[in-house]
């Protein structure tokens, strides 16, 4: 089995390529949510290149779309795309490897990168599961700040009012938004409390880490009428102190010097989760 | 007087398709009275979807339904459906490609005296102006029914307007002559065309009767009912407009980025000569059913009539 743990730092470092390369793009958020898309990718959705259309697949669907980065190195690592083409084309002149998900890129279902998208889609997504009696299930990946959208807290009513436990969402709670802290910019005090009132399962985890997160997933499998939703508590530009938990890196993309030590404690990072 | 709206026709179409194609799915914003879909949602409440009154979860869930091999049909005021979610039908609908009809009700200020908050005005401007979406005002029941027939053997977006009120009927039962994305070409003699109306919606049956009465006045009229505003059938607009003195256009719309402005730009580009754009005015309209507003702003058979007439003395 391979050490998951591992290799999330392994595919933050083709990221950080990525970043470079493009000259763009939201590093601050691919760090935090990399756990999160590795436990999907790799132990949760049933969804491989070859079953890409097949109607009995799991969905996701990207809400935090800026966050594509993370997004097409897992997907890279899971077969469905080339990494060395990304990390060569990524964001320049007539590239299909856009700054946000595109749906004409194998793998990935939705258009999106307006927040507040995701969770509607998702809902629909859900409900026509249950329509058609398929046992897919589906799942959505959140910003924090994007919260603040209220076209979230529709999606969340539906979701409820829906009884969609083949639904679960997450929120890449790493507290950070642009402009400095989402409890400055506009605070969302307690989510648990918010989401449990709105009729669903809430689990709050640290989402950096992956054995949290799977228990997360797994227990989310088994709640019945109501949809799940994950709270995972993470830190944006998890993996390296040069970022961490630093607004201003929502979107900067590192010096030469900068890139240098974030591969070095990536590495360290690394090696001691093949050490543990 | 015809007394079935074109919003009755669109549910009488989906029931019976409903019947054999279990994957029609009908979403309302706590809209289907106003819908004309309560018989629907009755007769198929497994294919039926209340979003609430929260337009952009409507949308986005409509999305999500055709992305997982749903035949979506999503049906909320126009007023709300075009603006308030005008950003889930740009992502979700257009850009993502999802096999959406978006039906928009009560078009135009069919609300009337309701206010400027219920009118959609800009509709046609807005949807027209995304990429991937189609843009169709039906003028009459007949032509709604083929034209909901049309949009349910394809898998594209596409925007509907439809007015709330029953409208005299453009066309005889059997007799639309529909093709798809083609404008419906309305004459006694298609070789003469002194004046060319194009119309589309509500306004297309005030042309045909003014059309009528201006032939009687031996001017030769050719009404062209587009109502596929998007694509645009521009191959109808220059054949008849490169023979036409003048141009008219009659919309139910913003005298800003609808019929009018569309059409302009085609004869601009391809056989310049005066284009009248009859629409809306570019204010919130006086209070008053849509047949009194319509006839405040002369966009009625008289005032389509005086327009030409002036036209032809300039």
């Amino acid at each position: 089995m391979e050490n998951l743990k591992a290799k999330a730092f392994e595919l933050r470092k083709d990221v950080v390529k990525m970043i470079m390369e493009g000259k763009a793009g939201h590093i601050g958020g691919d760090m935090s949510v990399m756990e999160i898309l590795v436990e999907l990718y790799f132990r949760q959705m049933n969804i491989t290149p070859e079953t890409v259309e097949s109607p009995d697949r799991d969905l996701f669907v990207m809400s935090k779309g800026h966050c594509v980065e993370a997004l097409y190195a897992v997907l890279a690592a899971r077969g469905f795309l080339d990494i060395e083409e990304i990390i060569k084309t990524y964001s320049k002149f007539g590239s299909q490897y856009i700054g946000h998900p595109n749906n004409k890129i194998p793998g990935i279902e939705m258009n999106s990168g307006s927040l507040g998208h995701g969770l509607p889609v998702a809902v629909g997504m859900a409900l026509a599961g249950k329509m058609s009696n398929k046992d897919y299930r589906v799942y959505t990946v959140m910003g924090d700040g994007e919260v603040a959208e209220g076209s979230v807290w529709e999606g969340a009513m539906s979701g409820s009012m829906y009884k969609l436990d083949n639904l679960c969402a997450v929120i890449d709670r790493n507290r950070l938004q642009i402009s400095g802290s989402t409890e400055d910019v506009m605070a969302h005090r307690d989510l648990v409390a918010k989401w449990t009132d709105f009729g669903w399962h809430a689990i709050s985890v640290d989402g950096n880490d992956l054995d949290e997160l799977h228990r997360a997933f797994e227990e989310a499998k088994t709640v019945k009428g109501k949809p799940t939703i994950i709270i995972a508590n993470t830190i944006k530009g998890y993996g390296s102190p040069v970022m961490e938990d630093k607004a201003n890196w929502h979107h900067k993309v590192p010096t030469a010097e900068e890139a240098e030590q974030i591969f070095r404690d990536f590495d360290s990072k690394k090696e001691a989760a093949l050490n543990e | 007087m015809n007394k079935i709206a074109n919003r009755q026709v669109i549910c009488e179409t989906l029931m019976e398709r409903a019947k054999t194609d279990k994957d029609i799915v009908v979403l309302c914003s706590d809209s289907r009275g106003s819908a004309s879909l309560t018989p629907f949602a009755q007769g198929y409440p497994e294919q039926f979807v209340e979003a609430g009154i929260a337009e952009q979860d409507l949308v986005g869930m409509s999305a999500g339904l055709a992305k997982c091999g749903k035949k979506v049909f999503c049906a909320s005021p126009a007023s709300f459906l075009s603006t308030r979610s005008y950003e889930q039908i740009k992502v979700d609908c257009a850009y993502s490609r999802t096999n959406v009809k978006l039906i928009g009700i009560s078009g135009g200020i069919s609300y009337g005296a309701l206010g400027m908050s219920h009118h959609s005005a800009q509709d046609i401007a807005a949807i027209s102006a995304i990429p991937n979406i189609r843009v169709y005002l039906p003028s009459d029941r007949h032509q709604t029914k083929c034209l909901m027939e049309a949009l349910l053997e394809d898998e594209e977006p596409a925007y509907i307007r439809v007015g709330r009120n029953a409208v005299e009927d453009v066309y005889e039962e059997g007799n639309v002559n529909f093709q798809m994305n083609k404008a419906g070409v309305i004459g006694e003699n298609p070789e003469e065309c002194e004046i060319l109306l194009v119309a589309c919606g509500e306004m297309v049956k005030p042309c045909v009767d003014a059309a009528k009465t201006l032939n009687e006045k031996g001017i030769k009229i050719i009404v062209l009912d587009m109502y596929c505003v998007k694509p645009l059938d521009k191959e109808a607009i220059i054949k008849y407009a490169a023979k036409a003195k003048a141009v008219v256009t009659v919309e139910e719309h913003s005298p800003f980025g609808g019929l009018g402005s569309m059409v302009s730009q085609v004869v601009a580009a391809e056989c310049p000569k005066r284009v009248i754009n009859m629409a809306l005015p570019d204010a919130p309209v006086i209070t008053g059913t849509s047949r009194e507003v319509f006839d405040y702003y002369g966009l009625n058979a008289e005032g389509i009539e005086k327009t030409v007439e002036e036209v032809l003395r300039k």
